[in-house]
């Protein structure tokens, strides 16, 4: 049975009609990309997905008792909130603190427990935004460009970790990125959207649709087949892996 | 005990501060400080109201407070700046309540009293009612602490877990204007606003967590209260006012001590 089933969703933001006529299912198991040019609609569909917008029409199902682990795009932080990191993954339910030390070392930041949130660099904060997903032993793990603020070896880690994590935990991914190249490569589904699904299905599939073409240009077919041969060559970023973006 | 009149404004001061603290706190958080405003100046609307109808002035507050409060979320995000928007709507319930007052040419009523609050007039039932009031407040906070917390931080995450911020945000919006009735009789409708934000900008610098925020945010205002209302016995001083001057030396004060801590 499928996780979450949209039939004929269409969704608007701001009094602005944004997601025609969406259908759409994601399964156990599967990993699916959404890619689409800026104000196509994708943050959209994430926010209609996991609740945060009401359907102007059609309908959202999700399966009963459907557990989301969601990464946001960024998380606006104010400093007039102290929040530790150990407090924020305890919202907003309460888990053991056994629990969230493993989170934490699964998503690789084992350290940060007792830091103030502000204090941590833009990947370390990703990191927590996933520590704090897979806490929850989600059927589904939704990220919305994820991986903004990492730098290229950090977001191929950060996509390694992602397929690792659905292997474990046998969950749906649903990602949301504009680092097609990576993403083509790592998804086992894509969704090409621009106010509408354009095409969908494998990544040879979309790559090869004219729709895709004419969203995309041509010219990411040799950085995709060029990355598709080379990923795990990351000698010339030997020199980035140290960066954090704050 | 309760028949000294500053043992029941101390008391008044106290319950006011209480249920104060943890509504001040995501007053702060969610950058509503206007908001807790334009609750507060629709308070004196309640007044007159009340006075017209010879109702209870608390349930006049309360009901106007509430349906300020339902007008300033309906309308946010229909095309006027927020700030504006509540600028409007705060200055407007002021006028129109001053205006409302002035024509109960019947009754006599002490117009800067519900102003500037009348704390060292309060009753037994004032303070029963104050207490009361900040009893429900607290309970409530405590009772949604954790959704609230969550939706304060980022309303999508917090659906993403199955918390409505539609729901967190109507229940932070009823214990408002609850705590604005509450607090009119100590502050004053004027001076609400003063009371929500400044004890929590005041305890930010010295806490490393929500809740201690919250508790040291109670400890300060009520540590002004009393020191006010000290104060204003001392020198002769209107003593909402005065706990107010209070709160926002202890905010300078706190301040400039861990700017200092942080520079060495």
């Amino acid at each position: 049975m499928s996780l979450i089933v949209t039939k004929n969703l269409t969704l608007s933001q701001g009094g602005r009609s944004v997601l025609h006529n969406v259908d759409f299912s994601i399964d156990r198991g599967e990993i699916v990309t959404v890619v689409g040019p800026n104000g196509s609609g994708k943050s959209t569909l994430v926010k209609g997905l996991i609740g945060a917008l009401t359907p102007v029409k059609g309908s959202v199902t999700r399966a009963r008792g459907l557990t989301i682990g969601y990464v946001p795009q960024s998380l606006q932080l104010d400093g007039l909130l102290p929040l530790t990191v150990e407090r924020f993954l305890n919202l907003p339910h309460r888990q053991s603190k056994a629990a969230i030390a493993k989170a934490l070392s699964d998503a690789g930041v084992p350290q940060v427990a007792r830091s103030q949130l502000r204090a941590l660099s833009g990947g370390q904060f990703q990191r927590v935004l996933l520590a704090r997903a897979l806490l929850l032993k989600p059927d589904i793990l939704i990220l919305d460009e994820a991986t903004q603020g990492l730098d290229q070896p950090g977001a191929a880690a950060f996509y390694i970790q992602i397929a690792d994590v659905r292997n474990r935990l046998n969950c749906a991914v649903l990602m949301v990125s504009h680092d097609l190249h990576v993403v083509m490569a790592a998804s086992d589904r894509v969704l090409c959207l621009n106010g509408h699904i354009c095409c969908q299905g494998t990544p040879d599939v979309v790559q090869d649709a004219p729709e895709y073409h004419a969203l995309f240009g041509t010219g990411t077919q040799g950085t995709f087949a060029l990355y598709r041969h080379g990923h795990d060559h990351d000698h010339d970023h030997d020199h980035d892996d140290h960066h954090t973006h704050a | 005990m309760l028949d000294d009149f500053m043992t029941r404004a101390a008391l008044a001061g106290i319950g006011t501060a209480l249920a104060a603290a943890p509504l001040g706190c995501f007053v702060v958080w969610r950058r509503m400080a206007y908001f807790g405003d334009a609750t507060a100046h629709a308070a004196l609307l309640g007044v007159a109201l009340s006075l017209a109808l010879r109702g209870p002035i608390m349930l006049g507050v309360l009901s106007t407070a509430i349906v300020m409060a339902l007008l300033v979320q309906g309308l946010s995000g229909r095309g006027l700046a927020q700030d504006t928007l509540l600028g409007v709507l705060a200055h407007s319930a002021l006028a129109i309540g001053l205006v409302a007052v002035s024509f109960l040419s019947g009754v006599r009523i002490d117009l800067m009293g519900y102003l500037f609050g009348d704390i060292l007039a309060v009753s037994k039932t004032d303070l029963a009612l104050i207490w009361g009031g900040a009893a429900v407040v607290i309970v409530l906070m405590l009772w949604r602490w954790q959704g609230m917390l969550a939706s304060t931080l980022n309303p999508d995450l917090a659906q993403a877990s199955g918390i409505s911020a539609k729901t967190e945000q109507l229940v932070l919006t009823l214990a408002l204007a609850l705590t604005v009735a509450v607090a009119i009789k100590a502050v004053g409708a004027l001076l609400i606003g003063a009371l929500l934000v400044i004890p929590p900008a005041a305890a930010r610098p010295l806490t490393g967590s929500p809740e201690s925020m919250a508790i040291a945010t109670a400890a300060i205002g009520s540590a002004a209260a009393l020191g006010g209302l000290g104060a204003s016995f001392q020198f002769d001083t209107p003593t909402g006012p005065t706990i107010v001057c209070c709160v926002a030396a202890m905010f300078v004060v706190n301040t400039i001590i861990s700017r200092g801590l942080k520079l060495r």
